[in-house]
């Protein structure tokens, strides 16, 4: 990419990377870089994937080589700003370099295939010329200028590409069923509604390009006849929302959006609708009834929203990362999409590592990896080497794997065949200091609060389940228990009404399932061997380590931790109410917990 | 609307394409059971204890939201239906008060009924029960929401049929509950004491506070009678318990209304029996009013008008009719003014 | 201190001026299915919605007060209740669960003894709980206000709050 002779700086300015200070790195840099010391220049960009190491800068010479920079700090900036000007490398910082691949994380990037995550990091998101100058909306004009619907719908369809917001309905199908659908008047909306408590996928496509949502959706409005378009974004993006607005109303000025966009005769535009807190309305027909300004509750489908959706009219919802991918099939053709991936999973898909993986971040990978080479090549493996124990695919609707399962490709039924769900990307990697137990409970604790409470199956069978488990993570568990939760599993899955309610279960029944092992020692050892559940666990003092400096019986609210200054102290497992404050506070982590 | 064909349990069924799977079933003889559902309102699909099977679909279908279409093989009685439905009953008796033996609704119950049906003796899950207080704010309706099964129905009545909107659900998932706003008592909402969220409440949860003790539904006679109050006609069934009236309903989807009543013929029934009522006409004898025979009433009027006529011709006379009759009645008025006595003064009280 | 109070004080219109809410209702004006932007704005605007303004954003709009409560008491967005000065939320995510948020939150509650959703007596600090914010590598995480503070410990939290609590930014137990 072009530098204009001078170096460039490109921050990472996504919500993981404001959260990790790049507002102070952006103010620094600014104010060293206005001293005209410099011959630089600062960009901004969305979340590169390196959430890992930010606030991350990358740095482009004027001969396109480029570094990403990590870890930074203001107190770094001036240091940075020299070596760039020096053109010196600062070995320790390195996250990437162009010119050698294998540096830093190099290979975080190098196992990655980015479709939907092609311009992420790399464009400005505020700045809708650098979208167009990779060729943005190129994909649109064609479909618009030298395409019917019909043939758009069918090259979504040659793609394979299947829905990934969760249920990996086939698009092509899923437009075609809208298409004919009968109605003067139908709506596209943009699923962005993300609620998986793990997930950020669809934030930061948002964050980082949200051009190319916007043009997958003028592509989609397109092919089943919709002129009207709204945008479901949760409110707890605001920057993602802004990101959005920015975007629609530079839309507007190029005549992207609006009247006869594109030089047609086609009307299309996007409103966007902020959620309001509620997990259960990224179900379809929930969302359609917080658009309508109501209680986000679903109703029994059929009627399906292609029939009759918003405002009773033929209704399309797509999640945010099927659209994203939308103009690169159209640009680059159905079949190269389809030559990626596996025979009934086409093309990539978007995870978010996080848990207890050294890479935390995101990633895009074709379908087809297995989850090792997601968790281990793309991921890093396991933080601090621990040993891996688990991945929890899918979030609340999704399940938990072993170490056994790690070649499970990444694949819709592969995946599903194990228990798990591929779900909308959301990956948490469990290492041994991971309670199988509380996890499912955690799960079960989420879709209990997020219940709507219209269906019986759902509001009082998951409160049931969850006060099963929390009653066995407590030490209160009786061997009947697990047949009790297999029998609301079953019923709460057949029962349900939407799907919330229908893949509740799912955490609950892959822990029953692999960690089977994990559930008998809380129930009939009274034991939680990963050290979690407060009520099953010791903490003691590792004599040979304490160094005596008394910090834990400072933090400890109700004094069960006694010794003498400078040597090695002791916790009175009677008086312990097991808080974990003291196992915090040790600066020589000489408390454990068994 | 066209021509469907259906099996359901083997039975092969000839309907319409606007039924649903539960009116196809019910009209036919086969019962599937059913809570959140009532014929007065949009279905709902919410309690789930009317799943069926239907061959080819994905996953179980709610029988009272889904719409027959033709070709369709419905099973409604599984052993995995049965299954569900049972532990469905008991979730919702794992957050239910085991109080039939005084709850105002025993008998006319649809939970204890279907509980009955299905041998839901205890529930196998217990946790965490609500607890609210009982709601008694106001001369007529009692609110129990210990005993609410979340159907919905007395706040979709509210809404869709009598157009107020007292309630709707408030809160979310385990702890929605249906309310006033800001938990106002009855009487500081819009609510018109029609008692229709009585009338379809399942449960125990909504009662009529005149009624309360006062009868189990084995214990009255039903008798059916139309509404003295308008001319709209509404039936009415007089729950009468040895000789006096506890309770008024009306039949579902009879009549022109249709199972729906207004306060007055719901709850406007205590005059029947009450001792200031006339039971014979009165006629005014030396400035006092004395009870007399119907002939000697009405030949009294009949006289009066005659008179009147022959001293100042028929438009000396007005006729003014009431609210209260009905159009037949109404219209008879009428023909005695013009035909009989030949007087276009005639009127009503509605237009006063 | 008292300066920053009143200032604080005055992010917020007072529920007793329906100039705001005015402004809101015509905004959305004529706009189907607008009730959450109507909420969503009103709450912006007052800090919380109060019983008195969502009676007159019902009258203005014309709902149902019913339906407006059954609204506003669905998600978890709407407050009833006036807010602290200070919001804190804290993470319960799963990335931030795995990372011990629980702890987190228990701790918090001990040291400002209320529970999640609830306010401080003395009006400082309101805390919540909030699902992923986006920020998973640095879990776990509270936000206070506008700042992020990850990569917590429970044995740091009392340390971070009371920055919050006393006037120059230090001390008061
Ligand atoms: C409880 C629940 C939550 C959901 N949340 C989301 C979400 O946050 N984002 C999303 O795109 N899809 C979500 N879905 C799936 C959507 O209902 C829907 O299938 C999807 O948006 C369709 O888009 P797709 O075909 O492009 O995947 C959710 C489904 C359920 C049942
Ligand atoms: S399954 Fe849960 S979220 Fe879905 S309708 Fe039923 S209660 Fe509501
Ligand atoms: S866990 Fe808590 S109670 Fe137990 S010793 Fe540590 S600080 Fe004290
Ligand atoms: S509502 Fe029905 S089930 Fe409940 S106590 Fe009354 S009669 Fe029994
Ligand atoms: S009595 Fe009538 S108006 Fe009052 S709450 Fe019940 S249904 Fe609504
Ligand atoms: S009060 Fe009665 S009618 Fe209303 S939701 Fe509860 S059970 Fe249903
Ligand atoms: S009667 Fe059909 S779901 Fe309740
Ligand atoms: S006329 Fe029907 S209730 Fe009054
Ligand atoms: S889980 Fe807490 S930031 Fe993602």
């Amino acid at each position: 990419m072009s530098t204009g002779g001078k170096n460039k700086l490109v921050l990472g300015y996504g919500t993981c990377g404001i959260a990790a200070g790049a507002t102070a790195v952006k103010d620094a840099l600014e104010n060293e870089l206005a001293t005209g010391k410099y011959d630089a220049y600062l960009d901004i960009a969305g979340c590169m994937g390196f959430c890992f190491r930010e606030p991350i800068v990358e740095v482009t010479d004027p001969d396109g080589r480029s570094v990403i920079y990590g870890d930074l700090s203001p107190k770094r900036v001036s240091r940075l700003l020299e070596a760039v000007a020096g053109g010196e490398v600062i070995e320790d910082w390195v996250v990437r370099r162009s010119d050698e691949p294998g540096a830093g994380e190099g290979d975080f990037l190098a196992n990655q295939h980015r479709i939907v995550l092609r311009n992420c990091g790399n464009i400005n998101p505020e700045s809708i010329e650098e979208y167009i100058s990779t060729g943005g909306y190129e994909a649109a004009r064609k479909a618009l200028t030298s395409m019917t619907p019909e043939e758009l719908i069918d090259e979504v369809g040659k793609s394979g590409i299947r829905g990934r917001g969760g249920a990996g309905f086939p698009t092509g199908t899923k437009w075609g069923f809208a298409r004919k659908a009968k109605g003067e008047q139908k709506y596209l909306v943009c699923n962005a509604d993300e609620g998986d408590p793990g997930a950020f996928m669809d934030r930061s496509v948002l964050e980082g390009d949200p051009h190319a949502v916007i043009e997958g959706m003028i592509v989609a409005g397109y092919a089943i006849g919709a002129t009207q378009a709204y945008i479901y974004c949760r409110a707890e993006y605001p920057l993602a929302l802004k990101r959005l607005d920015i975007a629609i109303a530079a839309c507007h000025e190029w005549g992207y959006l609006g009247q006869g966009i594109f030089g047609t005769d086609w009307d299309f535009d996007i409103k966007i609708k902020k959620g309001a807190g509620a997990f259960v309305c990224g179900e379809e027909t929930a969302l359609i009834a917080s658009i309508e300004g109501k209680r986000g509750m679903p109703r029994p489908r059929p009627p399906f929203p292609a029939n009759e959706g918003l405002w009773g009219k033929p209704t399309n919802i797509n999640n945010v990362e099927t659209l994203a991918a939308i103009p690169w099939i159209i640009a680059n053709g159905g079949d190269r999409y389809a030559s990626v991936g596996t025979e009934k999973s086409k093309g990539t898909k978007v995870f978010c590592l996080a848990g207890k993986v050294r890479r935390s971040g995101l990633a895009e990978v074709p379908m087809g990896y297995t989850l090792r080479q997601v968790i281990f090549d793309v991921g890093g493996g396991v933080r601090e080497g621990k040993e891996f124990k688990a991945v929890q695919m899918g979030g609340p609707s999704g399940g938990c794997l072993p170490a056994s399962l790690l070649d499970t490709l990444v694949d819709y039924d592969a995946i599903t065949a194990t228990g798990a769900i591929m779900g909308s990307g959301g990956m948490i990697v469990a290492d041994s200091s991971t309670c199988m137990v509380d996890l499912a409970r955690y799960f079960l604790s989420f879709t209990q609060e997020e219940s709507c409470g219209k269906c019986v199956p759902c509001r009082i069978g998951t409160k049931r389940m969850l006060e099963i488990l929390a009653r066995i993570c407590s030490g209160e568990g009786e061997p009947e228990d697990l047949e009790r939760l297999d029998i609301l599993a079953g019923d709460i899955k057949a029962g349900s009404l939407c799907a919330l309610g229908g893949t509740a279960p799912n955490p609950v029944l892959t822990t029953l399932k692999y960690f089977r092992n994990e559930y008998e020692d809380h129930i009939l050892r009274k034991k939680c061997t990963a050290g979690v559940c407060p009520a099953l666990i010791t903490l003691h003092i590792q004599e040979d380590i304490c160094t005596g400096c008394g910090a834990c019986a400072k933090i400890c609210p109700v004094e069960a931790i006694s010794g003498e200054k400078k040597e090695p102290h002791a916790i009175d497992a009677d008086t312990c109410i097991r808080c974990k404050l003291c196992l915090s506070r040790c600066p020589e982590e000489a408390i454990y917990a068994e | 609307m066209e021509q469907v064909h259906l099996n359901i349990d083997g039975k092969d069924i000839l309907t319409t394409s606007d039924r649903t799977i539960l009116e196809a079933a019910r009209e036919n003889g086969i019962r599937i059971p059913s809570l959140c559902n009532e014929q007065r309102m949009e279905p709902y699909g919410a309690c789930r204890i009317c799943l069926v099977e239907v061959e080819g679909a994905r996953g179980l279908l709610p029988a009272c939201y889904t719409t027959v279409t033709d070709g369709m093989v419905v099973h409604t009685a599984t052993e995995e239906l049965i299954r569900i439905r049972r532990t469905i009953l008991e979730l919702i008796l794992s957050d239910h008060p085991k109080d039939c033996m005084t709850c105002e609704s025993t008998g006319s119950c649809e939970l204890q009924d279907l509980a009955y049906e299905y041998g839901v003796k205890d529930a196998r899950f217990r946790g965490e029960e609500h607890h609210y207080e009982v709601l008694a704010d106001n001369p007529l309706i009692e609110r129990d929401y210990d005993k609410c099964i979340l159907c919905g129905r007395c706040i979709r009545i509210c809404r869709e049929v009598q157009g107020v909107g007292v309630y709707d659900f408030v809160n979310r998932g385990f702890d929605s509950v249906p309310g006033i706003p800001y938990d106002k008592p009855m009487m500081e909402s819009p609510c018109e004491f029609c008692g229709q969220c009585v009338s379809t409440c399942p449960t125990g949860a909504i009662t009529s506070i005149p009624s309360k003790g006062k009868g189990r539904s084995w214990q009255v006679e039903k008798v059916r009678t139309t509404c003295a109050y308008c001319g709209c006609g509404c039936q009415l069934d007089l729950h009468v318990r040895e000789g006096e009236i506890v309770e008024v309903s009306s039949p579902l989807m009879v009549g022109p209304g249709q199972g729906n009543l207004c306060v007055k013929g719901r709850y406007g029934y205590s005059f029947v029996q009450h001792e200031d009522r006339l039971t014979t006409p009165l006629v005014r004898k030396g400035g006092d009013l004395v009870p007399a025979a119907w002939e000697e009433a009405l030949g009294m009027v009949a006289n009066h008008i005659r008179e009147a006529m022959d001293d100042e011709g028929p438009d000396s006379v007005a006729f003014l009719s009431s609210a209260r009759c009905t159009n037949e009645e109404n219209y008879l008025l009428m023909k005695l003014a013009r035909a009989v006595v030949g007087t276009n003064n005639v009127d009503h009280c509605a237009r006063l | 201190m008292d300066d920053k109070g009143c200032e604080c004080k005055q992010r917020f219109a007072d529920p007793d001026n329906q100039e705001p809410l005015l402004g809101i209702l015509e905004r959305y004006a004529g706009e189907k299915g607008a009730l959450i932007p109507l909420l969503q704005d009103t709450q912006e605007a007052y800090g919380y919605l109060d019983e008195k303004i969502m009676r007159a954003l019902a009258k203005g709009a014309g709902y149902q007060l019913s339906q407006v409560y059954g609204v506003a008491t669905f998600y978890t967005q709407f407050r009833l209740e006036p807010i602290g000065e200070h919001l804190i939320r804290v993470c319960h995510g799963t990335a931030c669960h795995v990372a011990g948020a629980e702890l987190i939150s228990e701790e918090i509650s001990n040291f400002l003894g209320v529970k999640d959703g609830q306010t401080t007596p003395d009006m400082k600090f309101t805390l919540e709980s909030v699902m992923c914010v986006g920020a998973c590598s640095l879990s776990p995480i509270m936000i206070v206000d506008e700042d992020t503070h990850g990569k917590l410990k429970p044995a740091n939290v009392r340390k971070v709050l009371k920055k919050y609590r006393g006037g120059n930014g230090e001390k008061e137990e």
